[in-house]
């Protein structure tokens, strides 16, 4: 019970508290305790990248050997993790021990494989903006009618055409964006902060205990 | 003709001696002092305003000893900054409008800039400097030194110390009397969706967002899964969780754990139900995107800080027909999750979700006070608004940060 609930909840408090009194202490000493956490961070980070590559090795593996749907593809990405890794060990003839090459089969494959892999997925958002618009975009009722208007003028407004058609629709989009768009948004970011500080209270004064895995006691 | 000619010499003899009268007539009365609200390391010159079209330059000399040899530390061309436009550290009024300023932080040696230390007086002057010429101002010396406290966000501290305190006596009044909290509709839709999931025998799918576990939006996304995660415990229902972060990965792994100990349900849990899916952001919309077009959960749920992907995942969600509730505090995706999605949580809700399902009356009294500093800073909103208009920007002022 201490390791597993009074420890964390001590431990949750104790760096809760540092952080925020580090946030208006400038001093030279909370900026080394601020540099010291962040480290720790990071050597805690890499230890779990460790735990990370067992759980998409496992998570594929287990997809071949139940020849799940799909499994093939659970294959290529084993087989590019082993490709990436060796020519990542090989370091274009210089070893792993050296600094990474600037060149060679691992930039290769970086390039003009993932990359190029990650720009078609990107590039497909447009078709996906497109059909999510074309739903909502049916004025089935009054909100729908007036987000319909208000994207029509907006869209026109921010091309070249719609200044030759009229300056209404560039003020008109302008407009739209800088006050009531600003204005909902400010108001998001406002209950966002709120959230944060609640959310914050309650796990440094181990109320909010979910992420250990329990609520009440 | 004569007097023509005694104006041409005297016009003369200005251009001339311009220089002279520059040095004779403009040393800058510098005065020199710690940064205020900094780590050290840095001396505030200041000087008065030049007012004009900005052709005089400003030098500011820096040497260990008062007989030098001084150093130059910094040029500030033409009129450079005013107190007034770093109000958080030196206020608002006309002498901070009156007044230039320059952060010294090191100075040029023959080895190159040397940084300030701490605690060691220099000795610095000014000079206007125009048309190759200097006019140099007196000697002041200053110390830099660390500052314990940075007095800038005093308004910070005292509203977020304001704002928690109301938090707090919330929560405290909360273990006396019950409180009314609104219904939130998509909190409600989750037990709706886990039971869909129960009833077509299918799984749930959980997706974290892309930030890290340090992050507040993941923590809120963790404490969400933690009460999703009983509840298909009690449903015996297959929950999936699909992380971007390994850290995010193993604190779900324990929470889902704990939860179906909690539930009395240990051997429903399986390790492997909560994995790594990527750890690049298209790679992992691509795993996830995968996994929802294969393997068809019935529920998507989609809490935590998203980025491009949030359309990418949710779309394709949306074409498989399973029930989704998004939850995000990032407003650049929120439209992509209201098209897509059943239900999606907006900015302070994915906060509120995990009190919201709790039900613990001390979670419930936190989100009280929520609503309570909400009306508080609405309030300060509207009063500001009208001040400001009136040509009174005191709250304006007292709100901003620094």
């Amino acid at each position: 019970m201490f390791l597993t609930r009074t420890m964390p909840t001590l431990l949750a408090f104790l760096f809760g508290a540092v952080a925020v009194i580090i946030y208006y202490v400038p001093h030279t000493v909370a900026q080394e305790i601020e540099r010291e956490l962040s480290l720790w961070l990071r050597i805690l980070y890499a230890f779990a990248y460790f735990l990370g590559l067992y759980s998409i090795l496992n998570l594929h593996w287990n997809r071949i050997s139940r020849r799940e749907g799909g499994w093939a593809y659970s294959g290529v990405a084993i087989a590019s993790f082993l490709v990436m890794s060796f020519f990542v060990v090989y370091n274009d003839g210089a070893g792993p021990f050296a600094p990474q090459a600037t060149a060679g089969g691992y930039q290769w494959m970086f390039t003009y494989i993932h990359v190029a892999c990650s720009s078609t997925m990107f590039s497909m958002l447009a078709f996906y903006i497109a059909s999510a618009a074309y739903r909502t975009f049916r004025a089935r009722s009054s909100d729908a009618a007036i987000l319909l208007v208000a994207a029509i003028i907006l869209m026109v407004g921010r091309v070249p055409v719609g200044r030759a058609i009229s300056d209404f629709f560039p003020e008109a989009a302008a407009w739209l964006m800088e006050v009531p768009n600003l204005a909902a948004k400010r108001g998001i970011m406002l209950g966002v902060s709120l959230g944060a500080i609640a959310t914050s209270l309650r796990i440094i004064f181990g109320i909010e205990r979910s992420y250990l895995g329990g609520g009440e006691e | 003709m004569r007097w023509r000619a005694s104006r041409v010499v005297t016009l003369l003899g200005v251009a001339v001696l311009f220089p002279v009268v520059l040095s004779a007539q403009a040393p800058p009365r510098a005065i020199a002092f710690d940064t205020p609200n900094d780590a050290g390391g840095s001396i505030t010159v200041t000087w008065p305003r030049v007012d004009g079209n900005g052709t005089t330059n400003h030098l500011v000399y820096v040497a260990t000893a008062e007989a030098g040899p001084y150093n130059l530390a910094a040029e500030v061309k033409g009129k450079g900054a005013v107190l007034s436009d770093d109000p958080g550290n030196y206020g608002r009024g006309e002498e901070q409008d009156a007044t230039h300023f320059v952060h010294v932080s090191d100075f040029t040696t023959a080895d190159g800039r040397q940084p300030l230390d701490n605690d060691v007086t220099y000795f610095i002057r000014v000079a206007a400097s125009k048309d190759g010429m200097e006019a140099r101002g007196a000697i002041t010396s200053a110390m830099a030194e660390a500052n314990f406290i940075n007095w800038a966000k005093t308004n910070n501290f005292v509203i977020g110390t304001a704002l928690s305190l109301i938090i707090l006596v919330s929560i405290s009044l909360a273990r006396r009397k019950e409180m009314f909290i609104r219904r939130i509709a998509g909190l409600e839709a989750i037990d709706e969706a886990l039971g869909r999931a129960t009833e077509m025998g299918k799984a749930v799918l959980f997706v974290h967002g892309l930030r890290e576990m340090d992050k507040i939006s993941t923590i809120a996304a963790v404490n969400i899964l933690g009460q999703v995660a009983r509840k298909t415990a009690q449903y015996d229902t297959l929950l999936k969780v699909a992380s971007y972060d390994p850290v995010v990965m193993s604190v779900s792994q324990e929470t889902v754990k704990e939860a179906y100990l909690e539930v009395g349900r240990p051997d429903a849990y399986n390790e492997d139900h909560i994995f790594v899916a990527g750890t690049d952001q298209f790679s992992y919309a691509a795993a996830v995107e995968g996994m929802m077009v294969r393997e068809r959960p019935a529920a998507h749920i989609m809490m935590g800080y998203f980025y491009a992907e949030s359309l990418l995942l949710a779309e394709t969600g949306s074409q498989t027909g399973a029930i989704q509730i998004a939850g995000t505090d990032a407003f650049t995706q929120l439209p992509f999750f209201v098209t897509t999605c059943d239900y999606t949580l907006m900015g302070e809700e994915l906060y509120a979700a995990s009190a919201y399902l709790s039900r613990e009356p001390r979670m419930l009294g936190s989100l009280k006070g929520q609503d309570i500093g909400k009306a508080f800073l609405i309030a300060a909103l509207l009063f500001g608004s009208l001040l400001a208009t009136a040509g009174m920007p005191f709250i304006t002022h007292a709100l901003a940060a620094h």
